[in-house]
């Protein structure tokens, strides 16, 4: 894997709108004043808990991967507090690591925008009413995180925590663990965090994109949100687009087209073999005539997850890119739970198998197998998605495994 | 009652004592960590206890020696 | 009645030693995850607690006769302090040591789900020690002690003891060692 820089954000012009639907509207290293004649005041002390149906009448969902509904999110953390007066007072964070190497508009955003998660952070925190606020970010954006918080007098109580540089240290418990306990691993699952998370209180964590959208929405409404996208995937994503391409990073409409999306990036389509969408637990499709949404049916929609977008030559093997992803996700199991502990590794041998040379017939029958037997066993869902993205490659390039174990590649040279 | 038996995988060190507690809900995979027969809805880490189970289960609670299976009503737990 | 408490005294903890003998081995063959012939895990599991919890009835049994016994000048201290008592001392000393780690053991293994898996699994360590200061204590400050039939008993625990414990350290002492090496990227 090479080394992801931290590109100056480039903006795809997918949709004509006012400027404010754009993140990086502030430009380059926006600083507080910069911000706010771009997005406008904010005006903190109206927001309440009532906050959480205008999220709902958006539609917003999480943009860190799960795309799980963001009003829900926060709504099950103003229940968590039970309704007693002497509930301890949720905590919120917002949730810049950026684990997955395929994905870098986190830290973007983080470095260009950092007052518009700050923004999101504070409103979401107000709708929640909460006491403590956390900003985790990863190191490469905790300079310009902590210039922005330097520049503001509302934004005291958020305390930075830096994330360490793993793939899982992004994951909502994880997120949790290395807050309180300095461990950036997942826990177990059988508590909600949004009953008891850090010290115990009802904890929100949320990606620093979908609170960026949040900051928008505060100032704009649910209606002016949904002015963009569509109906199943309203608004607006950022996406990593990295492989075959200039890595870079594009704001695009919910739903939006894949080879449209690549189109605006400068890939020549001809030349692309696959594409993986979602990062490394996502899943390869092919053609590009697919749509980006969290929802909608498997043969026409791929979900974003975190946004990535990794384009794949024609003159590479698609086996053999997923052999060396997932030798990557073996090795970055936490190695708390035995089931990815000891399947992912298995898993990663029996690819490499197919992928450098192997002609055992039996090997895709094995790997599958083993994929559905790690699935839903584990404190996160690692595992999950590794063997998720793993069955999409067998779909994908199912061609390719058959002239692999008949003995040759399909990649053109 | 029907009850929910979840399965903590960060303690979870595959010793087997469950499997031969409840042999008709967990069965034992390659590394000998439990694996939930029949996962109703996908989840194989908070596995349906029948009534007929639940004391076999209760037991396997007790006798884990990691202490990674803990017994609740139907219900009672929530996923994230 | 002072020479019926000095015998139960003697052969309670002549017993109590050789049970925690046989709970030492089947708490290390508890660990190793494998079946007894055809006793399943989980019987090996109760069978190891149930002969320890006998073992420690024992261990009562010899300290609360002797502490009654006038000869054996036992008083409550030394049942906690070690190296006080009146008689060997030193020796003594090693039961009340080996006393006190039992109750340890014993306390946090009753109490395992309240106090957590760490807490339980550091004490519960201390009986490697318990063990080996027990027969110390045994043949240095009993009347048998040195008798050539104890000795050549202790020489075959220890060779048993010694034996589960060198098997303990080895690589393939979890039942699941063999099929959990592929893992270890």
């Amino acid at each position: 894997m090479t080394p992801l820089s931290a590109t100056t954000p480039t903006m795809g012009e997918a949709w004509d709108t006012q400027g404010s639907f754009q993140l990086f509207a502030a430009g380059a290293n926006a600083g507080l004043r910069v911000h706010e004649q771009t997005f406008g005041p904010l005006f903190l002390d109206r927001i309440d808990n009532g906050f959480i149906s205008v999220l709902e009448a958006s539609g917003l969902t999480g943009r860190g991967g799960a795309a799980f509904s963001s009003w829900r999110k926060l709504a099950a953390t103003d229940q968590g507090q039970g309704g007693s007066v002497l509930a301890a007072k949720p905590v919120v964070i917002a949730n810049g690591a950026e684990g997955e190497p395929l994905s870098f508009k986190d830290k973007t955003l983080l470095t260009h925008a950092p007052h518009l998660v700050i923004d999101g952070l504070l409103i979401a925190s107000r709708a929640v009413s909460a006491s403590l606020l956390y900003l985790y970010t990863t190191p490469a954006a905790a300079s310009a995180v902590e210039d922005a918080l330097a520049e503001r007098h509302d934004a005291r109580k958020i305390k930075v925590v830096q994330a360490p540089e793993t793939f899982i240290a992004g994951e909502a418990s994880a997120v949790v663990n290395s807050i309180a306990n300095g461990i950036a691993l997942p826990l177990d699952s059988r508590r909600r965090l949004s009953e008891s998370g850090v010290k115990s209180r009802p904890t929100l964590v949320l990606n620093v994109e979908t609170l960026a959208h949040v900051a928008l929405i505060a100032r704009h409404g649910s209606g002016w949100f949904r002015t963009a996208g569509s109906d199943r995937d309203p608004g607006t994503r950022l996406v990593s687009v990295s492989g075959y391409v200039a890595e870079q990073v594009l704001q695009v409409e919910g739903d939006a087209r894949l080879a449209d999306i690549l189109a605006s990036a400068g890939v020549e389509l001809s030349q692309v073999e696959a594409v993986l969408v979602g990062g490394y637990h996502g899943r390869w499709v092919r053609p590009l005539d697919y749509r980006l949404s969290p929802t909608g049916p498997e043969n026409h929609v791929v979900h974003p997850g975190a946004g990535v977008l990794h384009v794949l030559a024609a003159s590479e093997c698609g086996l053999e890119s997923t052999a060396r992803i997932l030798a990557s996700l073996a090795g970055a199991s936490a190695r708390q739970c035995g089931p990815c502990m000891f399947g992912l590794p298995a898993m990663a041998g029996v690819l490499n198998a197919i992928a450098y040379g192997d002609r055992d017939p039996g090997l895709v029958g094995e790997l599958e197998r083993l994929g559905k037997l790690v699935t839903g066993r584990g404190a996160c869902h690692h595992p999950d998605g590794t063997a998720r993205m793993v069955g999409s490659a067998l779909d994908t390039f199912s061609e390719d495994v058959r002239a692999h174990l008949g003995g040759t590649c399909t990649r053109k040279a | 009652m029907s009850e929910v038996l979840h399965i903590d995988w960060t303690k979870c060190d595959g010793r087997g004592l469950c499997t031969e507690l409840i042999p008709d809900v967990l069965g034992r995979d390659d590394w000998g960590y439990p694996l939930a027969r029949q996962a109703r809805g996908g989840d194989r880490t908070n596995v349906a206890i029948v009534p007929r189970d639940v004391a076999a289960a209760r037991d396997a609670v007790q006798l884990c020696p990691k202490l990674a299976l803990s017994l609740s009503p139907q219900g009672a737990l929530k996923r994230r | 009645m002072d020479n019926a408490l000095w015998a139960v005294g003697r052969v309670s903890g002549f017993v109590a030693l050789g049970l925690f003998t046989v709970a030492v081995v089947l708490g290390i063959l508890t660990r190793s995850g494998r079946p007894l012939l055809n006793i399943p895990r989980f019987s090996v599991a109760l069978i190891h607690r149930n002969v320890s919890l006998l073992a420690t009835v024992f261990l009562l049994l010899h300290v609360g006769t002797l502490l009654l016994d006038a000869y054996a000048k036992l008083n409550i201290v030394d049942v906690v302090v070690p190296f006080l008592g009146g008689y060997r001392p030193f020796w003594q000393g090693f039961g009340t040591v080996a006393f006190d780690l039992v109750i340890a053991v014993v306390i946090t293994g009753l109490l395992r789900h309240r106090i957590g898996q760490k807490t339980f699994r550091a004490v519960h360590w201390l009986t490697y020690a318990m063990w080996p200061i027990a027969l110390a204590h045994a043949i240095g400050n009993g009347t048998n002690g040195t008798a050539g039939w104890f000795l050549v008993l202790a020489v075959g625990s220890v060779a048993v003891v010694g034996a589960a414990v060198v098997w303990r350290l080895s690589a393939t002492f979890l039942e699941t060692s063999k099929a959990r090496q592929g893992g270890l990227l």
